[in-house]
């Protein structure tokens, strides 16, 4: 019995363990529009994606600065390091990484390492998001 | 009209495949030799026709027949032929094409070194695998077919991905697949021991190799495929808990799991319901894998363009496979339980072996729930999110922990019952020679911290045990391969842990700013960027970096590091330069030029690793390990089929 009540209470310890793990490194993808909104978690690592604004890159130092859009919002980003070889202006684009005070977006990781026919489904659904809310509204999918 | 003719190989083998998959398991049902003795033939004929097709899609690719939209997609003229022959998987279609292709190479295999299993057996597991065989034919045929023509024809292909022009692509992908698939080979073992209701130790026997077989070459594959991105992305990392690396990491724990427990279903009787669930688990996770990977479902560099009928089409066969199995695994299960009886103590080597599926289980389930979950929550329209690394790495590194402290102590454990007393004298050198080195080695190398010192004491706990077993063992007598293969692995595990924790512990990564004629220090090295100039290769041209490496002021390597565009692609691609050595790797990548600069400055990414070759060293090691493992003498034996199970009551007397 002793051995079965020591399993079970570890079982248990490990469980929770895992799951405090699993929930404090969730990861949400937030659009750039939902940035815009305030929605953005303020002291938790997030992801925003969508499109390298054109023009809006200075690489002149090794810090990096650019614009992510999903054409409706946008959101300056700034990274210090190098950037993938599939970051383009105007393609598709996936960030990691905080918020600072002034709504600069600081971010820890940028990927972009796709085929450059492929575009990220985080960055493709921000494009969707912001279409769908900008355009016409969307038709009702199913009758009541 | 050579890839119509390997098309129509391909409709013919699906044809036989279905035939493969009914009669010889009806036959073996209702006692029928004439449909049982076609099971072989079957099988053979089956897997000339698939390597047919697969020797006709290789050809379109060497002669450039762009009017196969496939090649058309993923070839060009100006590719070297090496990477030709690899782009034939490539792509989608290919890459199923290969997955089939790796089936027919176990069930020729199968068919042919199992000459000692009983026909109606035989028949069970080559019709199983027939079945599997069928499903993916059926959607190669409807829904992938790397045959289709192009109308009109191109003048040229589109060119492989660049990021796949490298030799990983010819070596990784078949071998990762090898692993994958050569699971259905233990997976068709448990189906046809499920069917006809029989498990003794010679099932287990007959089992083992196969699964071992698998599990070598799904490390390799993993291994390949990890050397690959650490030199080709230009990142430098080796692991990066992607969903795709996790999709062959669970199978791969799966089926270390499954050879333990086979260990004991072989010795021992016991863990038999247990194993063929493992062996049903083990090649669930690889269909699983193949479906996260090749339904485009994930972000990954491995998925290719989406369409979601292909997605749905493996979820189907997925859902059968799974389904099916576990149904009939629910009927049987109370059958397999009333041939095996349990019959060992708390501390034995069952419970060791116990507590090892037990913790990679575990493992595989955390895994599980970090890759899926977000996919779940994908499907169901509640957001977007992923899982960070350190949730992995937070929870995988307790689970393994105690397993490498075990992995120690286990092979010396005698079954059924041991007496830990007398082990702990036996142990009393190696737990001080462990802890002292271990403890005493980070400071050798920098900063000593308590997760490195933990990393290196249980490598070398466990090198020090092998070595104390290896000493004892030999002094008795010449021990079998299996007995060899095992410690070989075991030690295999060890150089990886090294490897791991000393990347993890000491590794230096710099982005720094560069003009040339710049110096940068890290880690007793100097790194000095002479120039930077042009170079022409065969479909790209390149900026290649010139850095001088010295140590003491010495000049001591001169290394390439590389920026390629393709001419296919408007992308450039980084290939990092590394000298590799054995205590530590020095890489060089180019990032980009910076804007602005007047003295034609790049950003340049620097990193030194220490150890890091010991990763995949100790991969190797372990794939070494199986491959003695399986060439152990008792799994050649022709007498197996008929006595019974004699290792069983030679154990038991």
């Amino acid at each position: 019995m002793g051995w079965i009540a020591v399993g079970v209470l570890s079982l248990g310890v490990a469980t929770a363990f895992t799951l405090k793990a699993f929930n404090s490194n969730l990861v949400f993808f937030i659009t750039p529009t939902q940035v815009a909104a305030g929605e953005a978690p303020q002291a938790r690592v997030f992801r925003v994606g969508g499109l390298v604004k054109s023009g809006s890159v200075d690489r002149s130092e090794m810090t990096v600065r650019f614009v992510i859009t999903d054409t409706a919002k946008e959101v300056p980003v700034q990274y210090q390091g190098i950037l993938p070889d599939l970051f383009r202006e105007g393609k598709g684009v996936v960030a990691q990484g905080k918020l600072d005070g002034q709504g600069r977006f600081i971010a820890s990781e940028v990927l972009a390492k796709h085929d450059e026919n492929y575009m990220p489904p985080e960055a493709s659904h921000a494009l969707a998001q912001a279409r769908n809310q900008a355009g016409t509204p969307p038709q009702p999918e199913r009758t009541p | 009209m050579i890839p119509e003719l390997g098309h129509l190989a391909l409709i013919f083998a699906c044809v036989v495949a279905i035939v493969l998959g009914t009669l010889p398991l009806l036959g073996a049902h209702r006692q029928r030799q004439d449909w049982i003795a076609l099971a072989r033939p079957c099988a053979l004929v089956f897997a000339l026709l698939v390597l047919a097709s697969f020797a006709a899609l290789s050809w379109a690719f060497l002669r450039d027949d762009f009017s196969v939209l496939y090649v058309a997609q993923n070839s060009n003229s100006l590719l070297p032929s090496m990477y030709r022959f690899g782009a034939v998987w490539g792509g989608h279609e290919g890459s199923l094409l290969l997955w089939v292709a790796m089936l027919a190479l176990w069930m020729l295999a199968v068919s042919v070194f199992s000459g000692q299993l009983p026909e109606a057996f035989m028949a069970r597991v080559l019709g199983v695998l027939g079945l599997v065989a069928a499903g993916f034919l059926i959607f190669v045929l409807f829904a992938s077919n790397p045959f289709e023509r192009l109308l009109p024809v191109p003048d040229n292909g589109r060119d492989l991905n660049p990021m796949l022009q490298d030799p990983g692509l010819v070596f990784h992908p078949p071998m990762l697949y090898m692993g994958y698939v050569g699971f259905s080979v233990a997976f068709a073992f448990a189906v046809a021991a499920l069917l006809g209701g029989r498990f003794d130790a010679s099932w287990a026997r007959w089992t083992r190799p196969w699964t071992i077989a698998a599990w070598v070459s799904l490390t390799l594959g993993i291994a390949m495929g990890s050397r690959w991105a650490y030199y080709v992305l230009g990142w430098g990392g080796w692991w990066f808990w992607d969903p795709v690396e996790n999709a062959s990491f669970m199978p791969w724990l799966a089926g270390t799991a499954l050879m333990h427990s086979l260990a004991v279903a072989e010795k021992r009787g016991t863990f038999r319901a247990w194993t063929v669930l493992l062996a049903i688990t083990a090649f669930s996770l690889s269909l699983l894998g193949t479906f996260l990977v090749r339904s485009g479902v994930l972000s990954s560099v491995h998925a290719f363009a989406t369409d979601p009928r292909r997605g749905l089409f493996i979820l189907a066969l997925l859902i059968f496979v799974v389904g099916g199995s576990l149904t009939l695994f629910a009927f049987r299960a109370g059958q397999i339980k009333k041939q095996g009886k349990v019959d060992f103590a708390l501390v034995s080597r069952e419970s060791f072996l116990l507590t090892n599926n037990v913790l990679l289980v575990v493992a595989t389930a955390t895994v599980l729930l970090g890759t899926l979950y977000p996919l779940a929550i994908d499907a169901l329209s509640l957001g977007k999110l992923s899982v960070g690394p350190p949730y992995f790495n937070t929870v995988f590194v307790p689970v393994m922990m105690p397993l490498l402290l075990l992995m120690g102590i286990g092979p010396m454990v005698s079954w059924r019952q041991a007496d830990l007393a007398a082990l702990v004298p036996r142990l009393r050198w190696a737990a001080l020679l462990s802890l002292v080195g271990g403890m005493s080695a980070p400071l050798l190398f920098g900063d000593w911290s308590p997760l490195t010192a933990l990393g290196l004491v249980l490598a070398m706990w466990i090198i020090a045990g092998a070595g104390f077993q290896i000493w004892d063992r030999s002094r008795a007598g010449r021990p079998a391969l299996g007995w060899w293969g095992m410690q070989i692995a075991h030690i295999g595990v060890a150089v990886f842990v090294v490897g791991v924790t000393m990347v993890k512990g000491f590794e230096t990564e710099k982005d720094v700013r560069m003009a040339p004629g710049d110096t940068v220090s890290i880690a007793d090295h100097s790194f000095r960027l002479v120039g930077v100039r042009e170079r022409t290769g065969p479909n790209f041209t390149a900026v290649v970096g010139d850095v001088d490496v010295l140590r003491d002021g010495k000049v001591i390597d001169v290394l390439h590091p590389e920026k390629r565009v393709y001419f296919s692609s408007s992308n450039p691609m980084t290939d990092a330069a590394i000298r590799t050595g054995w205590m530590r790797d020095l890489y060089v990548s180019l990032g980009e030029p910076l804007d602005g600069s007047l003295d034609g400055a790049w950003s340049v990414r620097i990193y030194d690793k220490p150890f890091v070759s010991w990763i995949w060293i100790g991969c190797c090691l372990m794939g070494l390990g199986g491959l003695f493992a399986m060439s152990d003498r008792r799994y050649r034996s022709r007498r197996g089929a008929k006595d019974g199970s004699p290792v069983l009551e030679g154990a038991l007397t």
